[in-house]
């Protein structure tokens, strides 16, 4: 970071993605060195706007970049850039017009989340996690990635992502992840 | 069970040791405290009818009564990893704190190395390495699903690991969770004896020789290594433990274990070892109706 991140850098000047090091997130879109790569401001922003998740949560946190978007959330210490297995866990996908939270990331900090965020009943719960599609004419919020959630033992808790789109639900639980319970 | 007959000089009773090995073991499980406390993963077992009992020796450790423990809701939230019992001791008697740096030198797929953030309340450094990068996915995958932020993952051999990559120079604490002979999983694969050779013995404890030594070196003046294994053969435990305290600055140190044990070693087929390995803990199968397990506790002295 910085000495010579004066301002005035144009995108021509900035080195290009490398998809196989972890690069750590530029504090603000300012100080960004590599072409594309979304801030640790706009990401932090886009949990408290999209899902009402304080920035505070992520005092404690790193974000990284590897491959093309593909951020990740990252509590140890490592130097940047870092040729690495993984770095915590996946969080979020940038570089698309709607950029996209991970089911992983969604269960790990989603219960800090008060807006698009959608309950389902016990049995779309469990074709949620199944991964299935299904016809949810309720919800009157935004479209696009919500988290799932359910009660589970009086709580609510957060299942995973889904598309909200012409009113329907889809769940976006990846294969692996998905369980007939 | 031939193998087995080898250790008839050093088990307490040696006929319930067998019994035990011959009967199939339960499903435990451990609570992953980054995503539950213990009450909430067990009011979530009990809103879904699944039944269980806790472990005298570690809240966090529940044996279920149901035969697809990873189908459970309590699973696919990540309040709950199936592991076995004892497989849950070492990284207790580790002791990482908040904030620390910590190796997991053999980590895949992932149960102690999570457990190892858990217990450090996720905050710090638990670097997870596996040889083997088949099985490194399913450490990924595990460590996503139990919502560890603080695991950083590499693939590279152990025994000569180098820590460049990273902005620290030694660790905290390390563990060494080796590659062994797998004696003491009997219960859960019938078939964990049908390789064994005492070929096998002399190639796999060179390779826990080369891990355990680098571990040492690796962690800092006053830092903690575990060394433990799933097997009950002296050549991978005692003997393996002898050698690093020969070769590296480093003393073996006692530890509490709330489970019933017996000492370690300190002779074996003509070999004499340290008067200070009977610190060291071997569970054996019939003393609280798990699988086998060895643990020993270093304090890095140099
Ligand atoms: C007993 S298993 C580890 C289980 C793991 N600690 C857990 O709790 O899930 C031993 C691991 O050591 C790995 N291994 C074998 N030789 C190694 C080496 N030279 N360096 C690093 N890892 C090695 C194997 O791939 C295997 O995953």
């Amino acid at each position: 970071m910085g000495n010579d991140a004066s301002n005035g850098v144009s995108e021509g000047d900035l080195e290009q993605n490398d998809g196989q090091q972890f690069g750590r997130l530029p504090a603000t879109a300012a100080e960004r060195t590599v072409e594309g790569r979304a801030s640790r401001e706009a990401v932090v922003d886009y949990f408290a706007d999209r899902f009402g998740i304080a920035p505070e949560t992520f005092d404690d946190h790193t974000f990284w970049e590897k491959g093309a978007g593909k951020i990740w959330v990252y509590g140890g210490s490592a130097p940047s850039p870092v040729e690495i297995e993984a770095l915590g866990m996946t969080c979020l996908r940038t570089r698309q017009e709607h950029w996209k939270p991970t089911t992983d990331f969604v269960q790990r900090f989603g219960r800090e989340a008060d807006e698009c965020v959608i309950e389902l009943e016990p049995d779309e719960a469990r074709a949620f996690a199944a991964g299935e599609d299904r016809d949810l004419e309720r919800w009157d919020g935004d479209w696009g990635y919500l988290i799932a959630a359910h009660d589970v033992a009086g709580e609510l808790e957060p299942i995973g992502v889904g598309l909200y789109v012409h009113g329907e639900l889809r769940s976006m639980v990846p294969k692996g992840r998905q369980r007939e319970l | 069970m031939e193998p087995l007959e080898r250790y008839r000089p050093i088990v307490d009773d040696f006929e319930a040791f067998l019994a035990a090995c011959e009967r199939p073991l339960g499903n435990a499980v451990r609570v992953n405290a980054i995503k539950a406390t213990v009450d909430r993963a067990t009011a979530a077992l009990e809103a879904e009818g699944v039944g269980y009992e806790r472990a005298d020796w570690n809240p966090r450790v529940l044996r279920l009564e149901t035969d697809s423990p990873g189908s459970t809701w309590s699973s696919f939230h990540g309040f709950t990893h199936g592991q076995e019992e004892v497989s849950a001791v070492p990284a207790t008697v580790l002791e990482p704190e908040p904030g620390e740096r910590v190796w997991d030198s053999c980590a895949a797929p992932g149960g102690k190395a999570t457990q190892l953030a858990a217990l450090m309340d996720d905050r710090g450094t638990v670097v997870a390495n596996d040889s083997n990068l088949g099985r490194i996915s399913a450490l990924r995958f595990n460590a996503e699903r139990l919502g560890a932020t603080s695991l950083a993952v590499t693939n590279d051999d152990a025994r000569n690991y180098s820590l460049e990559r990273f902005d620290f120079e030694e660790f905290d604490r390390s563990l060494v969770d080796a590659p062994c002979s797998c004696e003491g999983t009997i219960r859960k694969n019938p078939d964990a004896l049908d390789g064994w050779s005492e070929g096998y013995l002399d190639e796999v404890s060179g390779i826990q020789k080369g891990i355990l030594g680098r571990a040492v070196q690796a962690t800092r003046e006053g830092g903690t290594v575990v060394y433990s294994t799933c097997t009950f053969a002296p050549e991978e435990n005692e003997a393996v433990v002898q050698h690093v305290l020969e070769a590296e600055d480093c003393r073996v140190v006692d530890f509490d274990l709330d489970l019933e044990h017996s000492p370690g070693l300190t002779e074996w087929d003509g070999d004499e070892y340290d008067s200070s390995l009977e610190r060291a803990a071997r569970i054996y199968p019939h003393q609280n109706d798990t699988g086998g397990f060895f643990v020993a506790k270093l304090e890095v002295t140099a």
